[in-house]
């Protein structure tokens, strides 16, 4: 059986017109890893099912060599969530990081936000790479000396060490969620923050733990009568007051909070109708957006549902300008899908540093577009056939009918294999693509 | 248009398929993911469709179209105000004679009815409407049928599920997340707690249901027994027995709590079916989306 992961990748556009084959070297491969992963310079931070993050760091000694910037190890690995049990409601609430989101740099250390269903937590991540040495009052090893065994008084003076990277939770904003929290997202103003759960979004100070105001909140007076649930939001990148959220019906609703303190009521609604042609048992989910991202430049957003990519201009709001199919060859198993769950999995999308290219996130393969050629090829990443450094040659998947060699049948996809979370570099054509176990990191080939 | 016709078959599997990953979200960790349920909500609500559509059409192969209006039309002269106990049994047992094979979807729709009287009044009509292309919205009557309704105790803010002692007597306690009001519910049979009932209709209630399965039976070819099972399967007001669910369920007390804890459920997804021809297909949804009001709650 061939594995179900593909890989595709974004091309040309970025990259020189040399390289127009792709070619991908495969950096690192580490294992147990659902990732929600981010980039922040050479930092990646990655969350799991266990509520664990583990951060991984280039290698610094070989960042000026750019055929060796790939290289990722890990940096720190703290446990950021615990399994919890809701007393009052019975409910038991998972550990399981649903997403990270750094803050932007203001000193020395790192910030980064994590969050499980319930709860979001701010972790402060420093190096300390001295300690103090020479204490009077203290032996080395911490015990308290006599005073009377004193004779004279040093200056202590720090000493060099191994470099030890701490994580410390310094925030902790609990108990303003009732649904599960499926977003948060950094407000541009580097203040506030944003969280989203199945009805309500909710805007927090970074700095106020007690207190988060409602802004959206779609949970119908009657419950019979819901229709949709939010399943992304996020903060404009560069307007502090704007910010847009995707709904399980395929709509997008784009908020202004200077309107009204409850943004109910959408400045902008992008929605484009469904074609009737392709009504299905399914239509309802797999027109579900999974994810929502503003380009770097805030004038587009690119959305992914389950079987494609769009990318809307925010001028205008009845189709998107550009629609990709991810991967349309399965269209014809979405009932298998459905049966399996697989259906339901939420993909994720994301841009590269020059909005050039969107890279959305495919269950077996990742697709990268060309937003200026609409090329794309479709890579395999899997453990039996990546060494590190291995250059990856493009894989084609056929829906049916006559297979071409070295073509993948979709039929013999294995569906348990699937990336859901990618990330990509800001600056660098650099992706982080996460399995279930494993955690996959591609560069473009520079030579 | 959904394509329906290979998918008749499958829609069936569907409906079973929704009905187990809804039942087992109920246990899964982390608690009830709404959004996941709600999908899964519309696909049910897709499968029941055109299932329901299957059936119709096979039901009206069957029988003479003229045969089904002479009935229905001497049953809408019938005064529907009229709650004395044998009228409603013949009433009753005259809708099923009529319908046939439709009463399996058509009287226990009927039965189900719904916790806002909008459902009602289409409960009612769904009811005279059992032929397709009778406009059943001129005669409702929800009087009668309420009797048969899970009209339950106005309960604001929560999920309130009404159920009745039965031979399947389990506690259900169903909580609100965000109203944190708990209820607790008895699975089994919905009329006995219906608010609206007084001792004369819950008994007819009861009794109905018993008398009606025996009328269907006698009209059921093999396949309109499985229709009855499997639209009995999803509607709210249950059978008393489960055993008569054919699914392939391995523990169908456990289907009919997962069943009976539902209310009447999201209307909004009814809002799509203005076709007349879904008239009973309409009450049928009505239960359906109940299914999922349940989810919703938690």
């Amino acid at each position: 059986m061939v594995p179900y992961l593909l890989i595709s990748s974004a091309i040309t556009a970025a990259f020189p017109p040399a390289y127009m084959v792709l070619t991908f070297h495969v950096a690192m491969v580490v294992g147990r890893f659902e990732v929600k992963s981010r980039f922040k310079r050479e930092l990646l931070a990655t969350g799991d099912k266990g509520g664990r993050v583990v951060i991984f760091q280039q290698e610094i000694e070989n960042k000026n060599l750019p055929q060796f910037r790939s290289e990722y190890n890990v940096y720190s690995t703290f446990q950021s969530h615990e399994p919890e049990f809701d007393y009052l409601k019975s409910l038991e609430i998972e550990e399981k990081i649903n997403k990270i989101r750094w803050l932007p740099q203001k000193n020395a250390a790192q910030f980064l936000l994590s969050t499980n269903d319930k709860t979001i937590k701010l972790w402060k991540i420093s190096e300390r790479d001295k300690r103090p040495e020479g204490y009077n009052l203290k032996e080395e090893d911490g015990r308290y000396k006599d005073p009377n065994t004193i004779t004279s008084l040093r200056v202590p003076v720090l000493i060099p060490m191994d470099l030890m990277v701490e994580a410390s939770p310094r925030r902790v904003f609990a108990n303003a969620h009732t649904y599960h929290i499926n977003s948060i997202s950094v407000n541009s103003d580097d203040e506030t923050y944003l969280s989203a759960d199945d009805l309500r979004i909710n805007l927090w100070h970074l700095e106020i733990t007690d207190r988060s105001f409602n802004i959206v909140d779609i949970k119908p007076a009657n419950m019979e009568e819901l229709t949709e649930v939010i399943t992304a939001a996020e903060f404009h990148p560069h307007q502090c007051n704007t910010f847009v959220y995707s709904s399980s019906k395929g709509t997008l609703r784009l908020c202004d909070m200077r309107a009204s303190a409850l943004c109910d009521k959408h400045s902008k609604l992008f929605e484009e109708p469904e074609d009737p042609s392709n009504r299905s048992f399914f239509s309802e989910i797999i027109s579900s957006i999974s994810d929502v991202k503003f380009s770097h430049n805030g004038r587009y957003m690119m959305t992914r549902d389950y079987l494609s990519v769009k990318i809307w201009d925010l001028n205008m709001e009845n189709r998107p300008v550009e629609t990709y199919q991810v991967h349309e060859y399965l269209r014809s198993k979405l009932c298998s899908l459905y049966e399996n769950d697989c259906i339901f999995d939420k993909f994720e999308c994301c841009w590269n540093g020059n909005d050039r290219i969107s890279y959305p996130r495919a269950p077996p393969k990742k697709t990268g577009f060309d937003r200026g050629q609409r090329r794309d090829v479709t890579l395999e990443a899997s453990r039996e056939n990546s060494k590190p450094m291995q250059v990856l040659k493009p894989r084609k998947v056929c829906a049916g009918g006559k297979r071409k060699k070295d073509e993948i049948s979709v039929d013999s996809l294995d569906f348990n294999k699937k990336i859901l979370h990618t990330a990509w570099h800001p600056q660098d054509n650099i992706i982080a693509v996460a399995t279930t176990n494993n955690l996959y990191i591609f560069q473009d080939k520079v030579n | 248009m959904i394509h329906t016709m290979e998918c008749a078959a499958d829609a069936q599997s569907l409906i079973s398929i929704s009905l187990m990953k809804i039942h087992n979200s109920r246990t899964q960790r982390g608690g009830i993911k709404l959004h996941k349920n709600l999908l899964v909500s519309y696909v049910l609500r897709n499968a029941r469709q055109v299932y329901v559509k299957e059936k119709y059409a096979e039901i009206y192969r069957m029988q003479q179209y003229e045969e089904v209006m002479t009935v229905c039309n001497e049953i809408q002269e019938l005064n529907p105000l009229d709650l004395d106990a044998e009228d409603a049994g013949d009433e009753e047992q005259a809708r099923a004679a009529c319908c046939g094979e439709e009463a399996s979807l058509c009287g226990s729709a009927c039965h189900r009815g719904a916790a806002q009287p909008a459902a009602h009044a289409r409960t009612a009509s769904a009811l005279f409407g059992c032929s397709p292309l009778e406009d059943g919205g001129k005669e409702p009557d929800p009087s009668y049928y309420r009797s048969c309704c899970m009209e339950a105790a106005p309960v604001p803010h929560c999920d309130q599920f009404p159920a009745n002692g039965s031979t399947h007597c389990n506690i259900t306690t169903v909580l609100d997340l965000d109203t944190h009001v708990v209820t607790t519910v008895e699975n089994g049979y919905l009329h006995q707690d219906c608010c609206c009932c007084d001792a004369l209709q819950c008994g007819q209630g009861a009794q109905s249901p018993a008398k009606k399965r025996k009328v269907e039976f006698g009209f059921c070819t093999s396949d309109g027994e499985e229709v009855s099972d499997l639209t009995s399967a999803r509607k709210r007001a249950k059978r008393e027995d489960c055993s008569y669910f054919h699914l392939d369920y391995t523990d169908t007390s456990n289907i009919s709590n997962l069943i009976s804890i539902f209310g009447s459920g999201f209307t909004g997804l009814l809002s799509r079916q203005a076709d007349l021809e879904q008239i009973c297909s309409k009450q049928v949804l009505a239960s359906l989306g109940a299914w999922t009001r349940a989810i919703v709650a938690f």
